[in-house]
């Protein structure tokens, strides 16, 4: 932990800034562990759509001046990514920094780095901006494969066809009853970001839609 | 189902995106205080009904989060623009066109 | 014998797949290929059904969506029930199983007709109005029978047990019907890259060209057909949707398409698919191709079984190998039709006469009748037809040159089909969907789609091109226009060359004079399936009915759910000939989504069941569900509602949470209060101006309840807020109200505030809260954290800490909803269920009781603490509320709801206000909603208080309390008021504090 870091966490002045990760060994329990710890479903050989939690990442909500130079280099700075524009992501490594708002940005990042992050940015900024940790609020889920597509479609509104949904395009929208920050991350990968409380649902309206198309359920080592 | 769109993120996008937030380009007034039982109840109960040309607010709540002014035809249901917050309507009457 | 009707050659059915299907308890034969429809017509099935008011034996009539007769109930097992299935539409499976929906109690015994002109007198044109109306109580018993007697088939009585889902699609270009016109459209269209959806209600696309024996190009037709299906399927961009009906065309070009996904494959969907599907689709441009229908004549006895539209009887020799008679009468006003004649000669089968209403009419297709030795009548007509159950004779007189009069003698032609031709009507309903008026053309004599607002053209026999070769040259000149619109530019496709006749000018007939007056002669029916007859629009008019609306209302005139697809036209013209009108004077009634009937199924999809509505969990859901919690719906949230023990009543499990609360400590999940993280310079003078209390002087570190207005002044929300820094807040709101509060904030930010510095973010997901209440709440905090001070005079009342608790570093905030000693904390949700878990670990001891929203209920009652939305309903003010305390009127800024509560009605007296009830009798408790009264002998009506808002039995106290509002209710303190039940009980109470227990909150400042 920086100097900067223990005086932020021991004395709270204009924003409350917390290390939120337990010090001692804690076991974390992520929005869709009840599904990912059962799986026993076979798992098809050539499945036409893979799902898995990407569980416990780093999110952080980003607002600021978009139009600010100083907020894009400060953001740039702290994170490696230049400020994306609209509807699109960055990505560098296990970063990905995500346009949702003309004003608001999704960081995503490995699970144990939202303090150092949320750190590093204020240190960069200045003026009104603000770091929200959403960490515990969001999960990330993935779907992949060739009827991923078909999949989305079952469930968003949107139009995800490749003409217009490429890859890097992210793109907040309805899913099914609940929604979701979608990003294209490659040709049939696609990475969906979903609150915390509506996680169970979106999981279980997934995979009910995936039912035709020879679901995988997991990670796909 | 309409499809709005977004002046914010530059797409047109579903209804079911969206929420109306009722007529635009009224104002609070500045000193609601010094306001008559009359001018604030205009204010907060009394809107517009036409038939034609209205503007509208309308918040793009799954997505952007922003609010933003739509120009729509009550008749038709067209929508004939959208604009940000804070900037004045291009179209304010019908064409003859769209009226015939 | 069976399928005496099918001919040895020809069709496009499979002989080699014989099929056996069950239509009224009787078993038939079918082949792949046939609709339910041609399979019975080929087994020589006469009646299908009865009708809705007559109880008249009934035919097929038409060969494809506009059928108003052979309409069945579907299903072979009580789950599979499907009602209102047109058989022209429904392929043949092996296995089928059909009932008529008419014809009750049966097909064979004509109970109506029992009693025929009994009933037949009963129902006049407004029945419904004249009839039923009065008494009103006895609608329940009408309906029953008449429901039945109508052939409106039933809803399955056990769940379905199949799957339907939606598909949501944006596409370029959108063309509807794939017959010439629309395929041709989608070759010129995907050809030039556009994104294409083509979508048509038949199993197989082709549409006319499949119904006839049409050369292109000197070779069939469905060669064409085939090569160009051939050729989209192999485009990417090009997605064919067969068995799909594009049902209904709404705003801003969204359409919907229903498919049919397995419906042809058996009574019951494979595993894993659904049955059907419908299709959302948003279309830069929409092509409609949908054709046209053939208008039947209008004539006596014209709904006996054996008359038929020309052109299905064409549909079935050609396209199913069905000849659905022997002896063919054609009645006609057009050359088109005559080709019914030749294709039925063509079958082996006698043309007895092909009757023409021109006198004067000679050309190629006259030359080609007489070349076959087919006989001729001009200038005649057919009257009626002769027969009982099925068509033996057609009786035929000469006309005048107009077609309204007869004249001269008539002749009796036998025969046993009798098919007729009064033009064709474009199928305009899915543009008039968008609103759009069609208008009458006098050379199409038909109407024709309107203006419209939607980015919509339209192609072939829609916009009254009725030739084969214009059909196909129209369809691929609108298929590039629709694709160059999208941003395609786009060539028409080179289409075949058809060779057709020529065809001279069709005659403006619908409805054929009788020798009779119309209510005299045999009943001639424009709609079949509600049983409209020509004299009862005439009579209609003559009982003063004028707007083509108002007749179809009177008449049911295509209230049928063939939405008088066949009537309509033949309807409006002897509307307008009665009232002396023109057909475009009179007008058209509007056609409405859906085209044809879509199942609940379908429009329902995937969002049912356990997928109907997001349930949302909390991080400890898991533990709630293990200790048996009973839930409670609050928004989409699934919240604990108490933790019953075995054998436990609901009212004993919350007298036992209640008091292990205040006599030790409880544990309620408040997971679901929304949060919101505020940030920014302006955060502080933003809270101003949306609660009603001040703000400007809470110091970092400490909590301040608020309640906050709508500019009326009345209260829609409330919470607790806390500054977490100088520019850095986090407000909770109701469970409930967390969305719209955000939306709320944000909206004042972003229309009238731009100005200030300030970003609000939900956090209400991130943060697992756990607040433990009671008496032994500190002790039990104290044994699982080391790092906080929670000395009552260090970490006081209304104080927030940061620190750990059970090793998670967590915020805790010392406020109370129970009156109870209080602390919440808040740790991030993935460690929700660890600390949780944890403090039953050490909580054992001092009896640590989960409690759920019920029990926190009851002691926020106790307390006289208010619930936005249980006791405020948008109607009630803080005053209201005897909440002055929470108003800081001399706040610089004029916040939200400060003018709206000075307006007049805000400051009168005798406002109802929020007091405490207390019964008489401490054991009735008082059920909410219930009104007071002063008088209960008070003559009705009898003037009303106010009413009971929450209402509990409380342990704590051993007797009921409750709050309502009353008139003036403030000022009446101890004064008895009365609550009259619906059970006929009047309970006495009394008005009183609404702080139940510990009025000087002693309890939680401990």
């Amino acid at each position: 932990m920086s100097e900067a870091v223990k005086e932020a966490v021991a004395e709270p002045a204009l924003v409350a800034i917390m290390e939120q990760l337990p010090k001692t060994e804690v076991p974390a329990r992520s929005p869709l562990a009840h599904h990912t710890e059962v799986l026993s479903r076979p798992t098809h050989e050539n499945p036409g759509v893979r799902l898995w939690e990407n569980a416990l990442r780093t999110h952080l909500a980003l607002r600021g001046d978009a139009g600010s130079a100083d907020f894009a280099r400060g953001v740039e700075a702290a994170t490696g990514l230049a400020l994306p524009e609209r509807l699109q992501c960055h990505q560098s490594g296990e970063w990905a920094l995500s346009w949702v708002a003309p004003d608001e940005w999704l960081l995503t990042g490995p699970g144990d780095q939202a303090l150092a992050m949320e750190m590093s940015l204020r240190e960069e900024l200045d003026g009104h901006y603000a770091v929200i940790n959403l960490s515990g609020g969001q999960t990330m889920l993935r779907l992949s494969g060739p009827k991923a597509r078909l999949v989305l479609m079952k469930s968003c509104p949107y139009d995800v066809h490749d003409r217009h949904f490429p890859v890097g395009k992210v793109v907040t929208t309805v899913l099914a009853k609940s929604q979701a920050t979608i990003r294209r991350v490659g040709e049939e990968d696609w990475e969906l970001v979903v609150r915390r409380s509506f996680a169970d649902y979106v999981w279980r309206w997934l995979v009910d839609a995936s039912q035709e198309y020879r679901l995988s359920l997991g990670h796909p080592e | 189902m309409f499809y709005i769109f977004c002046p914010y993120c530059d797409e047109h996008r579903e209804e079911e995106e969206f929420h109306p937030k009722g007529q635009a380009h009224l104002s609070r007034p500045a000193d609601p205080d010094a306001c008559t039982d009359e001018e604030w109840g205009n204010f907060i109960y009394f809107r517009d009904n036409p038939r034609g040309i209205h503007h509208e607010i309308w918040v793009h709540a799954i997505g952007c989060r922003k609010f933003f002014n739509v120009t729509r035809d009550t008749q038709s249901y067209e929508i004939l623009e959208s604009y940000r917050m804070g900037s004045a309507p291009r179209i304010t009457q019908l064409t003859d066109k769209q009226q015939s | 014998m069976t399928q005496f009707n099918r001919l040895d050659n020809g069709g496009r059915i499979d002989r080699s797949k014989l099929l056996s299907f069950e239509f009224n308890g009787q078993r038939y034969k079918g082949f792949a290929g046939d609709t339910l429809a041609s399979a019975l017509l080929a087994n020589g099935v006469d009646v299908i059904g009865r009708s809705f008011k007559y109880s008249r034996p009934r035919g097929i009539v038409a060969a494809s969506a506009e059928e108003p007769n052979a309409v069945f109930q579907l299903g072979a097992t009580e789950a599979t029930q499907v009602p209102n299935v047109r058989a022209t539409q429904q392929e043949l499976f092996d296995g089928l199983v059909s009932q008529p929906t008419s014809g009750w109690p049966s097909l064979s015994f004509d109970f109506m007709g029992v009693f025929g002109t009994l009933l037949g007198r009963m129902l006049p044109p407004g029945f419904y109005y004249k009839t039923f109306m009065f008494p009103q109580a006895a609608w329940d018993t009408y309906e029953k029978y008449i429901r039945k007697a109508a052939g409106l088939g039933r809803s399955p009585r056990e769940p379905d047990v199949d799957t339907y889902d939606h598909l949501n699609h944006h596409t370029d270009v959108l063309i509807v019907g794939a017959g010439p016109s629309g395929l041709s459209a989608a070759l010129s269209a995907a050809r030039a890259g556009a994104r294409v959806i083509l979508a048509d209600e038949q199993a197989e696309m082709g549409g006319s060209l499949l119904d006839s024996n049409d050369r292109l190009d000197d070779k069939p037709a469905a060669e064409w057909v085939k090569a160009t299906l051939e050729e989209l399927a192999r485009y990417d961009n090009v997605l064919l949707l067969p068995r799909a009906t594009v049902n209904g065309y709404h705003d801003h070009n969204f359409l919907t398409i229903h498919e049919r996904r397995t419906d042809h494959r058996g009574d019951r969907a494979p595993a894993n698919l659904s049955r059907q599907r419908l299709h959302r689709v948003r279309a830069k441009w929409v092509v409609l191709a949908t054709g046209a229908h053939e208008r039947p004549l209008v004539y006596g006895n014209n709904d006996l079984p054996g008359c038929m539209l020309a052109s299905a009887v064409s549909t079935y020799i050609n396209r199913y190998a069905v000849v659905p008679g022997s002896r063919l009468v054609l009645m006609t006003t057009n050359d088109n039709a005559y080709r019914t004649a030749f294709d039925w000669q063509d079958a082996g089968r006698e043309v007895v006469a092909i009757v023409d209403t021109r006198a004067y009419v000679t050309g190629a297709w006259q030359e080609e009748a007489e070349r076959r030795g087919i006989k001729v009548l001009k200038g005649k007509a057919v009257i009626e037809a002769r027969g009982g159950q099925r068509v033996t004779g057609a009786l035929v007189t000469g006309l005048t040159t107009d077609g309204n009069k007869v004249a001269g003698d008539s002749q009796l032609l036998r025969c046993d089909t009798l098919a007729s031709s009064g033009g064709w009507s474009p199928v305009v309903h899915l543009s008039c969907h968008t609103g759009s008026r069609p208008v009458w053309d006098d050379d199409v004599i038909g109407f024709l789609p309107g203006k419209t607002v939607q980015r919509q053209l339209v192609a072939g026999a829609v916009n009254g091109r009725f030739a084969l070769d214009d059909c196909l040259t129209d369809g691929a000149s609108i298929g590039a226009e629709a694709a160059t619109n999208a941003g395609f530019p786009a060539e028409p496709a080179i289409v075949p060359s058809a060779r057709t006749r020529p065809e001279t000018r069709a005659m403006a007939l619908f409805c054929i004079p009788h020798h009779k007056r119309n209510s005299r002669a045999p009943k001639q029916f424009v709609d079949f399936q509600t049983d409209v007859t020509a004299a009862a629009i005439e009579l209609a008019t003559r009982e003063g009915f004028e707007s083509i609306e108002h007749i179809k209302r009177y008449t049911a005139m295509g209230f049928g759910t063939d939405q008088g697809k066949l009537g309509n036209i033949n309807g409006m013209a002897v509307a307008a000939k009665s009232l002396n009108q023109t057909i475009p004077q009179t007008g058209t009634t509007i056609f409405r989504p859906n085209y044809t009937p879509v199942t609940f199924g379908a429009i329902a999809g995937r969002h049912c069941n356990d997928l109907f509505d997001p349930m949302r969990y909390s991080a400890m859901h898991e533990w709630h569900v293990k200790h048996g919690a009973k839930f409670e719906d609050v928004g989409q949230w699934k919240r604990p509602w108490y933790f019953p023990k075995p054998g436990e009543t609901m009212q004993q499990a919350l007298d036992r949470e209640c008091l292990a609360t205040r006599e030790s400590v409880g544990v309620l999940d408040a997971s679901t209060l929304g949060k919101i993280d505020i940030q920014g310079k302006d955060a502080r003078e933003f809270l101003g101006r949306a609660y009603t209390n001040a703000w400007a002087k809470l110091p970092v570190g400490k909590c301040r309840y608020g309640l906050m207005c709508k500019e009326d002044g009345m209260v829609f929300d409330d919470g607790v807020t806390s500054c977490m820094g100088e520019n850095h807040f986090v407000m909770t709101t109701t469970t409930g109200g967390a969305a719209g509060v955000l939306e709320w904030l944000e909206l004042y930010h972003q229309t009238e505030w731009p100005e200030l510095e300030v970003y609000f973010n939900t956090v209400t997901d991130h943060w697992a809260t756990m607040t433990i209440a009671g008496p032994n709440a500190r002790k039990l905090l104290a044994e699982l954290t080391d790092d906080i001070d929670l000395d009552k005079d260090n970490f006081k009342f209304m104080d927030w800490r940061q620190g750990t608790v059970a090793g998670v570093p967590a915020r805790v905030f010392r406020i109370s909803f129970t009156g109870e000693l209080s602390y919440e904390i808040n740790v991030q949700a993935n460690y929700g269920l660890h600390v949780w878990e944890k403090l039953f670990e050490h909580g054992a001891k001092y009896n640590l009781t989960p409690y759920g929203t019920e029990t926190m209920h009851i002691l926020r009652a106790e307390k006289g603490f208010i619930i936005s939305g249980q006791d405020t309903d948008g109607s009630v003010h803080p005053y209201d509320l005897g909440m002055s305390w929470a108003v800081k009127e001399d706040k610089p800024f004029s916040f939200i709801g400060k003018r709206g509560m000075k307006r007049e009605d805000c400051v009168r007296e005798n406002r109802k206000q929020l007091v405490g009830i207390k019964t008489k009798d401490p054991s009735i408790v008082l059920p909410e909603g219930a009104q007071a009264v002063d008088d209960p002998n008070h003559p009705v009506p009898v003037p009303m208080l106010g009413h009971i808002t929450s209402s509990y039995y409380s342990a704590c106290l051993g007797r009921s309390i409750a709050m309502g509002v009353i008139k003036g209710g403030h000022n009446r303190m101890g004064d008895t008021v009365h609550y009259p039940l619906t059970d006929g009980r009047v309970v006495e109470a009394e008005i009183c504090s609404t702080i139940f227990l510990d009025p000087k909150g002693e309890r939680q400042n401990v």
